[in-house]
């Protein structure tokens, strides 16, 4: 049921607004993982962030790609939580910082064992439109005793001009989205956040949408 | 059903045997060398059936349906150059309006309302986003901000409309219809690309403008014009209203503002540093490479038709 829902929320209204209203500039679509275990790591500016992802994927698929995402903001009330997990389906996780890492990551874990992809915002929150902030250490936690998820980069910009964060007003722009090399597999948290930030500032010089006044 | 006037019906025909044409002679060149890569040529070949199907169908099925598509494209093609060009994050509700502007322009064009199509956005929209600029009152870049947006929404709205407005002229020359007024134009804007760069590869030594475009030669660009204004001779009379010296004319109006507009948007993506406008047709780049010199030659195409004729 969930999964047809998400299908036809997908099919008729984020296409269209991710494909038509918006518009992808899309570069290294070869790259992106369709078989899961996977993460996908990308910037985030943008609620459209994770849509835009998310419509990379042929339908049959979707039920597969998980966006993991802020407990405390999508499930603050209960229409926003019944749409963040069943139209959207993500995974929720605690920014609160009380629980203990295998606890935390459950979710992830259960995700990534029956073959989902997931999708994080290694920044956190959306931060300010079009700026890269700092990056974090969780997706360390999640990938480093795993051998079988390897991360992709995702570099997207525009979209925190079409809707920033804060703003209702949906304003037409064509969006960068370019999909890098999957990450090799890193020793310790900081070189993996260094690899993460250095594949994002690589990407973005493919990035046409850029020049910001 | 279909009552496509002949001369159109013709000229649809000939376009799509050379589609056809095209599509067999890379199928051969394919097939003698089959260690080429011909994966950008195949793109654009199949985007050329793309873009000239779906103008077919639109201009077939009814003038409305045409109007909505040149609508369709001015958005592409705004919203393409709100992308590239920098614009303050200030400024989204002002492009906002400058979407809005879009509906309305076609409407005006819609129901063939002259005097305000043609004053809508130079007068009305160009009053108006400066005005939306002040009630957000971030004066940083206000200058800059106010020039560009306008400058986007003339050439992507109200030049591209120029288009559709020929659609709903008086017939003056019923054996082509409306219908041939557009491939005319279309296919000579078009077609003007194509002889100024073989003319260009054939004979080009001279460079013409070597900072914005160092492929560009005064052979390439004589030759074209040269071309194009004895092509349009014989094809204006047949599709268009326009008698034999007038169609010369038009030809060269065609040619020499092709050019201009070609080399307008290579100067703004060379501004930029990019290369392309977009990744939206495969094979061409975005909307704005497609349609550069279609954004000079439709007004100017236009008015001189206008003036002649009506």
């Amino acid at each position: 049921m969930d999964r047809l829902l998400k299908i036809l929320f997908f099919a008729f209204i984020v296409r269209p607004i991710v494909f038509v209203v918006l518009g992808l500039n899309l570069r290294g679509k070869q790259n992106l993982p369709l078989q899961g275990p996977a993460m996908i790591a990308a910037n985030h500016n943008s609620h459209l962030d994770t849509l835009v992802l998310m419509s990379l994927y042929p339908l049959s698929k979707l039920h597969k790609v998980r966006p993991v995402a802020a407990a405390d903001y999508f499930l603050k009330n209960r229409f926003l939580a019944w749409f963040a997990l069943s139209c959207i389906g993500i995974i929720p996780i605690s920014r609160a910082g009380r629980q203990r890492k295998a606890e935390l990551f459950a979710g992830c874990h259960q995700a990534l064992d029956q073959g989902d992809i997931l999708i994080l915002f290694p920044e956190g929150s959306r931060g300010n439109p079009e700026e890269l902030s700092e990056i974090k250490r969780g997706i360390y936690h999640i990938v480093h005793d795993r051998i079988d998820t390897r991360v992709t980069p995702v570099m997207m910009h525009g979209l925190g001009r079409a809707l920033p964060r804060g703003e209702a007003l949906l304003v037409p722009f064509n969006c960068d989205v370019i999909i890098g090399n999957e990450l090799p597999e890193a020793e310790t948290g900081e070189q993996l956040v260094n690899e993460i930030k250095a594949a994002f500032l690589e990407l973005q010089k493919y990035c046409i949408t850029c020049r910001q006044a | 059903m279909l009552d496509i006037p002949p001369h159109s019906f013709y000229a649809m025909l000939v376009v799509l045997g050379l589609l056809l044409t095209a599509t067999t002679c890379r199928l051969i060149l394919a097939r003698s060398k089959p260690e080429k890569d011909y994966t950008e040529l195949r793109q654009r070949i199949q985007s050329w059936w793309w873009m000239i199907g779906i103008l077919f169908v639109c201009l077939v099925i009814s003038p409305t349906a045409a109007i909505i598509l040149f609508a369709f494209i001015s958005f592409l093609a705004l919203k393409e150059f709100f992308s590239i060009v920098p614009t303050r994050q200030a400024d989204r509700r002002v492009l906002f309006w400058a979407y809005v502007s879009i509906p309305i322009q076609y409407y005006l064009v819609s129901i063939g309302w002259y005097g305000m199509f043609i004053i809508f956005i130079p007068v009305y929209v160009f009053l108006l986003l400066p005005m939306r600029m002040v009630l957000i009152g971030e004066t940083k870049g206000f200058i800059h901000s106010a020039g560009t947006i306008h400058w986007a929404v003339m050439l992507t709205v109200f030049c591209i409309s120029h288009i559709a407005y020929l659609l709903v002229l008086p017939i003056e020359n019923p054996e082509a219809g409306s219908i041939g007024l557009v491939i005319f134009l279309l296919f000579m804007t078009q077609f003007n690309d194509v002889c100024q760069y073989i003319w260009g590869k054939l004979l080009g030594k001279h460079k013409i403008i070597p900072k914005v475009s160092p492929n560009k030669t005064w052979e390439g660009f004589l030759g074209g014009v040269l071309t194009i204004a004895l092509v349009s001779g014989f094809l204006g009379p047949y599709l268009t209203p326009l008698t034999f010296r007038f169609s010369v004319m038009a030809g060269l109006l065609i040619s020499v503002s092709g050019f201009i507009g070609d080399v307008v948007i290579s100067s703004l993506k060379r501004d930029l540093e990019i290369k392309d406008s977009g990744t939206l047709i495969p094979g061409h780049g975005g909307i704005l490479d497609r349609c550069d010199s279609l954004i000079f030659t439709s007004p100017l195409f236009f008015h001189f038709l206008y003036y002649v004729n009506y």
